[in-house]
């Protein structure tokens, strides 16, 4: 949508004001300690402390003693690093009787995440290539409905979907996960695909067409190639937003194909007795490190997807 | 485009077989399974789907139940406030990182990162720095303010807005990409005008460029507002509905009238309420951009 395009004229200006600062070009430099300055970079400082210091506590948390949580208070850097917690919290927690930890959880993310996102993207860029380059009649009243049920909230079509999981025998299993997953992708992603293929020059399209590629020919052979920075940011869309989802887990599956979400919240949130909160932190960093380092490693292009993701809110 | 073929259906064939998940989806699941669910909310259903018609009676049961009526009020503080909130914040972020600073991509990604964590790992980071035994209010009180007190999470009049801290932690970042954006695309022209002019930096956001990303705050308002609608894992992460039932939200309720109560009838009920809040949302957003007069863009 025009935030894409918004989003670029962002990476424009940034690469312009880097441009300016290469050489003596521009305008009167500034004196660093301006008023200014000091009243920008202190809000800036300030708001960073904030969104930073869960991550530092979580951290740190993670890393001391039960008795040192106990004794000492959550922003104070650990006096003994120990790597325990991390162990028990993927090897041993519990959730009711089961004790194997968060591990058995990430391993069912993984079968999860990776087909959904396979499969969602494969499915999405085929309707986005239909859509944008061989309409069909009645293309656009389905592409309406689809979007639109981007907004429709979740809790609407939960159960409806567990008949039809239940009808195909897939409910509580890995499978069913997926496709509800790539069903649940598809809104962004085919506006995603559509939006971008509908940009590639048309003459380029027609040419093809010319010299007889046909339907599958132009997509594998001209779209495909062209297109895999957008096939990037639908990638990053959908690791972090499957990895991330608890809703779907909990109502599709079963406690031993859990993702690893529904199984932290309930190795924090079920356990009797003793809480351990240096387990329960470990625990939690672990789960989120998968977006954290997609997050991480992608940079430009999660924005970018975001800004096109940002549909699905 | 060819002329007169005999058979419609098999014209562009390849191009339906592509898009049938997309058909199957649209109509199915989504058109189909919300007037399944709108059907069977006017039913008896309990632990199966039947179809009983009782006619409103599970709407009159649901606003006569108090944990409706706790998450609908819940939802109107929770979403009016995070609705101010991160707008405010996100454009003042926006606003800050705009004005041509160094380490602009640092402060964005710090910004920026909370977004990518689930809104479980959200919940839980932030019923730890609320715990009121070791987090924040224990720290505040250890440098000497015996008497600070910040527990939102065990205060069943002001819990939900421990859910708003929360909430804005992870979300603020988005706003203020979006709002960056916007920014962004503001013709550099216009400051240089304000400038001449001698229009002050507040006022020239105020009358000129607000003013001008009309479209960018709309698109936000309605990715804040359907956001809202759905908040689920967060309260069930950090403070699973309590105290008692002072932070339930509408879409908790579905939840555990379909899955925990076995009362099927009153989760299509609450979820067809949950529909018509966002239908109430979207018309006019709808109209606004798409119908009246036709605008460039």
């Amino acid at each position: 949508m025009a935030n894409v395009g918004a989003i670029n004229v962002t990476t424009a200006s940034v690469d312009a004001a880097a441009d300016a600062m290469a050489g003596p070009r521009g305008a009167r430099p500034r004196r660093m300690l301006s008023r200014r300055n000091i009243f920008l970079y202190g809000a800036l400082f300030i708001a960073a402390v904030y969104y930073l210091l869960p991550l530092y506590v979580m951290v740190v948390t993670s890393v001391k003693g039960m008795p040192e949580i106990r004794l000492g208070n959550i922003f104070s850097p650990p006096m003994e690093i120990t790597f325990e917690p991390w162990v028990k919290a993927w090897a041993t927690a519990c959730t009711g009787l089961n004790c194997e930890g968060l591990s058995r959880g990430f391993w069912n993310s993984v079968q999860i995440t990776v087909p959904s996102v396979l499969l969602s993207i494969v499915i999405a860029s085929l309707n986005g290539y239909a859509l944008a380059n061989w309409r069909f009649k009645g293309a656009n009243l389905f592409f309406t409905i689809l979007i639109v049920g981007a907004f429709i909230p979740y809790q609407v079509m939960i159960y409806p979907i567990v008949i039809l999981l239940r009808e195909m025998g897939l409910y509580g299993s890995l499978t069913g996960l997926v496709l509800v997953h790539t069903i649940f992708g598809m809104p962004i992603l085919t506006l995603l695909f559509r939006n971008y293929f509908s940009s590639v020059p048309e003459e380029l399209f027609k040419a093809a067409r010319v010299d007889g590629a046909g339907f599958w020919g132009i997509y594998f052979k001209i779209m495909l190639p062209m297109s895999l920075p957008i096939f990037v940011v639908a990638m990053i869309i959908q690791v972090t937003g499957i990895w991330n989802d608890f809703l779907f887990g909990v109502v599709y599956a079963r406690p031993e194909t859990y993702p690893m979400t529904v199984q932290l919240n309930n190795i924090i949130n079920s356990t009797q007795g003793v809480k351990e909160y240096n387990v329960n932190m470990a625990a939690t960093i672990i789960t989120g490190l998968v977006p954290l380092i997609v997050y991480f490693a992608s940079g430009r292009l999660f924005v970018r997807g975001i800004a096109a993701g940002a549909v699905k809110g | 485009m060819t002329q007169r073929r005999p058979n419609q259906l098999f014209r562009n064939l390849n191009a339906k077989i592509a898009a049938l998940p997309m058909i199957l989806t649209a109509t199915v699941v989504f058109a189909g399974g919300t007037a399944w669910t709108v059907l069977y909310s006017f039913t008896d259903s309990g632990l199966l789907p039947k179809l009983d018609f009782v006619g409103l009676a599970q709407y009159e049961r649901l606003w006569g139940t108090p944990r409706w009526l706790v998450s609908i009020e819940n939802l109107f503080i929770f979403g009016i406030c995070s609705l101010i909130f991160s707008m405010l914040i996100g454009f003042i972020l926006a606003a800050l990182l705009d004005q041509k600073i160094r380490f602009e991509n640092t402060f964005r990604t710090i910004f920026l990162y909370p977004f990518a964590l689930s809104f479980i790992v959200t919940g839980l980071v932030w019923q730890w720095l609320l715990n009121p035994q070791f987090g924040i209010q224990a720290v505040v009180r250890s440098w000497g303010w015996e008497n600070f007190n910040f527990n939102p999470l065990y205060n069943a009049d002001i819990v939900i807005y421990g859910v708003l801290i929360a909430a804005l932690w992870q979300g603020t970042g988005l706003v203020m990409c979006l709002m960056l954006a916007g920014l962004r695309g503001i013709d550099e022209d216009i400051w240089k005008a304000a400038r001449v002019d001698g229009i002050p930096m507040w006022k020239t956001y105020l009358f000129i460029v607000i003013p001008m990303m009309r479209p960018v705050f709309i698109t936000t308002i309605v990715l804040i507002a359907s956001g809202i609608v759905r908040v689920y894992d967060l309260v069930v992460a950090q403070t699973s509905g309590g105290p008692g039932i002072a932070s339930e939200v509408p879409a908790k309720y579905v939840y555990d009238m379909m899955f925990a109560s076995q009362n099927l009838g009153q989760g299509f009920a609450a979820s067809t309420m949950m529909l018509l809040s966002v239908v109430i949302v979207i018309i006019p957003w709808a109209y606004l951009e798409f119908g009246g007069r036709k605008r460039h863009g």
